[in-house]
């Protein structure tokens, strides 16, 4: 409307011929700036509708209501077209612009590489995790340990062949003149000093597990390391027989490696249990197909160990097993080579993340 | 570990017929003797019999001379005419030892001797050779190879030599050897006889005991060759000997061949064949589990006296070496040069040269005696000498054999090498039978959670040689001599639950009581771990060995207490004999390994013990097992086992961000130690202060972080490693790190739960602050004075975080000075904020960072 007569606010062809030429112009936006001019140009103060009605003011009383009603009417239309246009513009403009933003999202996106657990220490806390949901504890005691904790406690006689058959790294005095054997310290050559630290500090009933590091003069190779895992598990209660030893073997087993898992006990020695057994685990997983393996040692604890704790054998029996964790993982990730568990290369962790 | 020829076994048990290795191996680990190995000859396919039908010497141009032979192999001949089997094959051999008429081992075409070593017809010396005259050694059977065997001379007669007939059936060849693991409780198991009493346990087959007397075995007989045993220092009161039987056999053929059977089994067993009188005592050991030794008679001095050493005695043993003897080694002796003046050897263990049978020996004193574990054990340990008598020995052997034996042996010898035994004998015994166990028969049932009746268990224990007086809940158990392992009621048990089956226990899962789960502290080291895993470092474990040399690259001070550490007295490397008193030692050698085998971005972490040693820390007492030591001994055991905090360190390498197509990278710089190791305290609940600390190796001394609890206590350090360091253990530059100790970190975690403040939802204010200070202060100090000057502003403490996010320094501020600029976040709990208010909290900020570090608001 660039007339410069001014639209009559009772003009009704005139209002509706204004109100057409706006819609027609918000129809034929383009886009949300062609739209904004039109809505200054059509509902601006100079505007034909906004000089109409503000033309009403000046109008008699009697049409000032019809004038009004026009006037207001042509308004709400056109902003009523103004607003549904804008909508429309909108979602093609945001349409437009999401398309022009697209990336490629398969660029590389490692710009934090992730970090790893070691194997060792996850299947560590899993095997942890299994016995805390039986409701038993996990212990701990020294790796550097004294040889009554180590070997006597645990009814190795200081002649008996067993002790020799450890492969002990025996530690030199503080005082140089103290001959070099007679520190009566080892590192420890398993986790069953533990049993023997846990009896005499905690007491009867106990039911506790010890993952650890355990010590042995063999070289490293492939199938030997001197430094290795083990874990040890200690039960000590009235009533406790072989029979709980196998009934929480058998869960262990299954909570580690699955339902179709189950162990299986031979005859054989160790000091600190009588009877003793070796166990055998039947291994879903194992590489290469379902079968035995050597998983480690177990019995009913000896008399002399609970005697030596303080326990008294007479009312309170118990079981006692261990091992390798290292040997467990092994078998389950067909890792060939001991020495990539443990010469700390960043390769062979990373492989893992944290799961086990 | 003993090795068991199906054959010999046998001898002493019914096995059934087909019976291989491998089940023999499935039946003994029932009874707890494990399968270490299955032993094969290597010998495969047709190796027959053949006899030499001619022999015809051929010169060859290289000086050798081979011969050219004709063998008649029965059945195995080539083909004549009319298609029988009768014409001998022709074979080239190189050895002469052998004449037409012979009869020898021939490995046809197909066969494959060890090595493996496959043998075909082929061309050579301008004949085609169709199989092979074979030596002892060529077929494993010892080391002889000198000369091809022919049979007659090993005493196979023609009756069981027809050309053709099967030579691996003969000369046991085809034969299994199965190799056990006995544990040291089994000493018996150090024999056939013992084995086969397990084979028996197991399948219920019938076992003949060889080892029990027989009526001639108890018969009085008179003294024979003087023996004395005079042991003066018997170890721990038991007698170094408490049975010496010694035989007189004269005129054997001591120094001749034992017969091929016997070979062939000691061969077997792992022994090599000597001559007929150390073959036959070795024999009789195998099989009864007696050791035994036979003197020549001729170099005997009576009596032989058995005694402890005196102090520098010494003797060369059979094995050549000269030995310091020490005075609690048993010793034999006699009395050559005065009463036990002259060593014949360690008893139990071994002899020396001087009075063995030799070329010409024809008597011999056979001597078969019971000498005490203990004793034999220490000077086998001593002397690092381990032999096939003292494995026997140290595990326990039955003190009743020793007549028997020696009747075996002299036997053996007489009908392999003629001569005749003496009537008189030798028979010093001061044995005393073992001490019966008394034993509640529901012990195994309670212990084992098997209703096994009181008649099973008797059975049981009567089926391995115990004799039960049963009366009523008490029994009293009579173990039998062979097993001095059964000491005690539990000892029992076991060979009820064995005998009886471990198969045969149920699986019962028990009822712990309610558990507490994981303690705090290993709940918290697990947060550490995963959280150091999650901010991209990677968990490795590294041995705690560690040289002198590693501990200089450090460069720890000479006063460093980190170097007093714990020395082992038999490392595996001699260079690296302590034990880390810190993780970065070996935590930074893993990180030097990495990055030499290519990987240079590098983040690695370790949660390990360290072992730190106090100076005039005692001995470890040593005490007796079996009885609880008193408090102050185990206070005492304590204070001698060093303290080993567990400590966590990481060492980070490179880039942190590795450039890339979005642009630079980022190079790990000394913040990223210092915030890894106070992330370790953020995840634990305890927030470590970062101080300078100039001088902590291994650090750059002007990058370097002492870290300590909120009281004061210092835990660990954190940086950029010392430049010197970096360069001795070629690892890249600025290469950073830190070490914590993760117990201390843990002690001050709060014990009690976090206190939560509630949110407040009302409007924050944000005000910056610019600071200018000296560019010594450091900013922790700066950042302390706006704290607490927030702290007191009138508003209350009002400040919800504060971010320091520009450093400047240059003209606008003056030489020599800092500008620190503050981002204050402020909010109050119960009310929107004035200006007014936010306006008073930093004139706080500013005054008290006035008083306290000096700063001025920047203009």
């Amino acid at each position: 409307m660039t007339d410069d007569t001014p639209l009559s606010p009772l003009d009704a062809d005139g209002v509706a011929a204004a109100v057409d030429a706006a819609l027609a112009d918000v129809a034929a936006a383009a886009d949300l700036d062609a739209l904004k001019a039109a809505r200054l140009a059509h509902t601006g103060e100079h505007s034909a509708l906004a000089r109409a009605n503000r033309a009403i003011g000046g109008l008699p009383g009697q049409d000032k209501a019809a004038a009004g009603k026009l006037v207001g009417q042509a308004r709400g239309r056109l902003n009523a077209a103004i607003a549904a246009r804008t909508v429309e513009l909108e979602a093609e403009r945001d349409a437009r612009v999401l398309v022009e933003e697209a990336v490629d999202v398969t660029l590389p996106v490692d710009r934090h590489p992730s970090g790893a657990r070691h194997p060792l220490t996850t299947l560590s806390e899993r095997i942890a995790d299994v016995f805390v949901a039986m409701g038993w504890e996990i212990a701990e005691g020294p790796e550097l340990e004294a040889e009554w904790f180590n070997f006597d406690a645990l009814n190795f006689g200081v002649d008996h062949p067993a002790r020799q058959m450890q492969d002990t790294f025996f530690v030199a005095p503080q005082d140089p003149d103290v001959p070099a054997d007679a520190s009566g310290l080892v590192l420890r050559t398993h986790t069953s000093p533990v049993q023997a630290r846990t009896l005499l500090e905690r007491g009867v009933p106990v039911y506790i597990a010890c993952p650890g590091k355990v010590f042995r003069t063999d070289a490293l190779d492939a199938t030997h390391t001197p430094v290795f895992h083990q874990v040890e598990g200690l039960a000590i209660d009235e009533g406790l027989t072989m029979a709980h030893l196998k009934g929480t073997l058998d869960h262990f087993a299954r909570a580690m490696f699955g339902p179709d898992a189950r162990t299986r006990l031979r005859p054989s020695f160790f000091p600190f249990t009588e009877p003793s057994a070796e166990m055998d685990l039947w291994f879903p997983q194992k590489k290469g197909g379902p079968g035995w393996i050597e998983w480690g040692g177990c019995g009913m604890v000896n008399p002399n160990v609970l005697r030596a704790c303080g326990v008294d054998p007479e009312r309170y029996s118990g079981f006692a097993f261990g091992m390798g964790i290292e040997r467990t993982l092994m078998l389950r990730h067909g890792i060939a080579d001991m020495r990539d568990m443990v010469e700390g290369d960043v390769r062979f962790s990373t492989q893992f993340r944290a799961v086990v | 570990m003993p090795r068991i020829p199906l054959g010999w076994l046998a001898e002493h048990v019914a096995l059934p017929a087909g019976l291989t290795a491998e089940q023999l191996a499935a039946d003994l680990v029932r009874v707890g003797l494990e399968e270490e190995a299955v032993h094969t000859s290597g010998v495969t396919g047709p190796v027959v019999v053949g006899q030499v039908v001619d022999l015809t010497p051929e010169p060859q141009r290289n000086g050798k001379t081979i011969n050219w032979c004709h063998v008649d192999v029965g059945a195995h001949n080539d083909l004549d005419d009319a298609g029988e089997p009768t014409v001998p094959r022709g074979i080239v051999c190189g050895a002469h030892n052998f004449a037409a008429g012979d009869r020898v081992v021939v490995a046809l075409p197909g066969a494959v001797l060890p090595g493996p070593f496959p043998i075909s017809a082929r061309k050579t010396y301008g004949h085609v050779s169709d199989g092979m005259i074979c030596s002892a050694r060529e077929l494993g059977l010892g080391e002889d190879h000198e000369g091809i065997i022919v049979l007659e001379r090993l005493g196979y007669g023609p009756d069981v030599t027809a050309p053709g007939t099967d030579a691996l059936a003969l000369l046991g060849l085809g034969e299994e050897v199965l190799e056990i693991n006995v544990t040291p409780d089994r000493g018996y198991c150090f024999s056939m006889r013992g084995v086969a009493r397990e084979y028996g346990h197991s399948t219920g087959a019938t076992f003949t005991d060889p080892g029990l007397p027989t009526e001639a075995d108890l018969a009085d007989r008179p003294a024979g060759f003087a023996v004395e045993v005079d042991d003066e220092r018997p170890v721990h009161g038991v007698p170094g000997a408490d049975r010496f039987v010694a035989q007189v056999v004269r005129g054997v053929a001591a120094d001749g061949p034992s017969p091929a059977w016997m070979q062939q089994r000691l061969t077997k067993a792992g022994m090599r064949p000597i001559s007929l009188a150390v073959d036959v005592t070795n024999y009789v050991m195998l099989d009864l589990g007696q050791p035994m030794h036979a003197y020549d008679l001729a170099t005997l001095a009576a009596p032989v006296v058995v005694r402890r050493a005196q102090p520098g005695e010494r003797l060369t043993t059979l094995d050549g070496v000269d030995r310091a003897l020490d005075p609690e080694d048993l010793l034999v002796t006699d009395s050559a040069g005065g009463r036990g003046a002259r060593v014949l050897g360690i008893a139990g263990v071994m002899g020396g040269a001087e009075t063995e049978v030799g070329p010409g020996t024809t008597d011999l004193l056979l001597e078969a005696a019971h000498f005490d574990s203990v004793s034999v054990a220490r000077s086998s340990r001593r002397h690092r000498l381990s032999s096939e008598a003292s494995k026997r020995f140290e595990r326990g052997v039955d003190p009743r054999l020793a007549r028997v034996a020696v009747a075996r042996a002299a036997a053996l010898l007489v009908e392999h090498g003629g001569g005749t035994v003496d009537e008189a004998l030798t028979v010093v015994d001061t044995t005393t039978p073992p001490a019966p166990v008394a034993f509640d028969p529901t012990q195994p049932a309670r212990l084992v959670g098997v209703p096994y009746t009181a008649d099973e268990v008797r059975e049981t224990l009567t089926a391995i040689g115990c004799e039960v007086d049963a009366d009523g809940a008490a029994w009293t158990v009579h173990v039998p001599t062979w097993r001095p392992d059964l000491q005690t009621g539990v000892d029992l048990v076991e060979e009820v639950a064995r005998l009886r089956g471990y198969d045969a226990i149920p699986s019962v899962v028990p009822p712990a009581p309610a558990g507490r789960g994981l303690t705090p502290r290993q709940r918290a080291r697990r947060a550490v771990a995963d959280a150091l895993a999650a901010a991209g470092l990677v968990e490795v474990l590294s041995y705690p060995f560690v040289g002198q040399a590693q501990v200089d690259a450090l460069g720890l001070p000479e006063d460093d207490p980190r170097r007093r550490a714990v020395r082992l007295v038999n490392p595996l490397a001699d260079s690296e004999p302590l034990m880390r008193t810190d993780l970065l030692v070996t935590l930074l050698d893993t990180a030097r390994r990495n990055v030499s085998r290519g990987t240079g971005d590098l983040g690695v972490f370790e949660v390990g013990l360290v072992t730190l040693p106090e100076a005039g820390a005692g001995v470890a007492p040593r005490l007796p097992g079996g009885v609880r030591p008193s408090d102050e001994d185990l206070a005492a055991i304590d204070a001698a086992v060093p303290p080993q905090p567990r400590h966590v360190a990481a060492a980070i390498a490179g880039h942190v961000e590795p450039a890339g197509w979005w642009g630079g990278g980022r190079r790990a710089d000394h913040t990223d130690a210092i915030a890894l190791a106070r992330r370790v305290g953020e995840v634990v609940g305890v927030e470590l202060v970062a101080s300078a600390d100039t001088a902590r190796a291994p650090f750059h001394p002007g990058r370097c972080a002492r870290l300590s609890t909120p009281s004061g206590a210092v835990v660990g350090h954190a940086g950029e490693l010392h430049p010197h360091v970096v360069a001795a253990l070629d690892l890249p530059a600025r290469t950073v790190a830190f070490e914590l100790d993760l117990d201390a970190v843990l002690a001050a975690a709060p014990a009690e739960p976090v206190e939560a403040r509630p949110v407040s939802t009302f409007p924050v204010a944000k005000e910056d602050v610019a600071l200018v200070v000296d560019a010594s202060v450091p900013a922790a100090d700066v950042l302390a004075a706006v704290r607490a000057g927030a702290a007191q502003s009138p508003a209350g403490d009002v400040l919800e975080d504060v971010h320091l996010f520009d450093v400047y320094t240059g003209d606008q501020v003056g030489e020599g000075r800092k500008s620190l600029a503050f981002a204050l976040r402020l909010r109050a709990a119960d009310r929107t904020l004035t200006a007014d208010e936010t306006a008073a909290v930093r004139e706080a900020v500013v005054a008290e960072a006035h008083a306290r570090v000096g700063a001025h608001l920047r203009a």
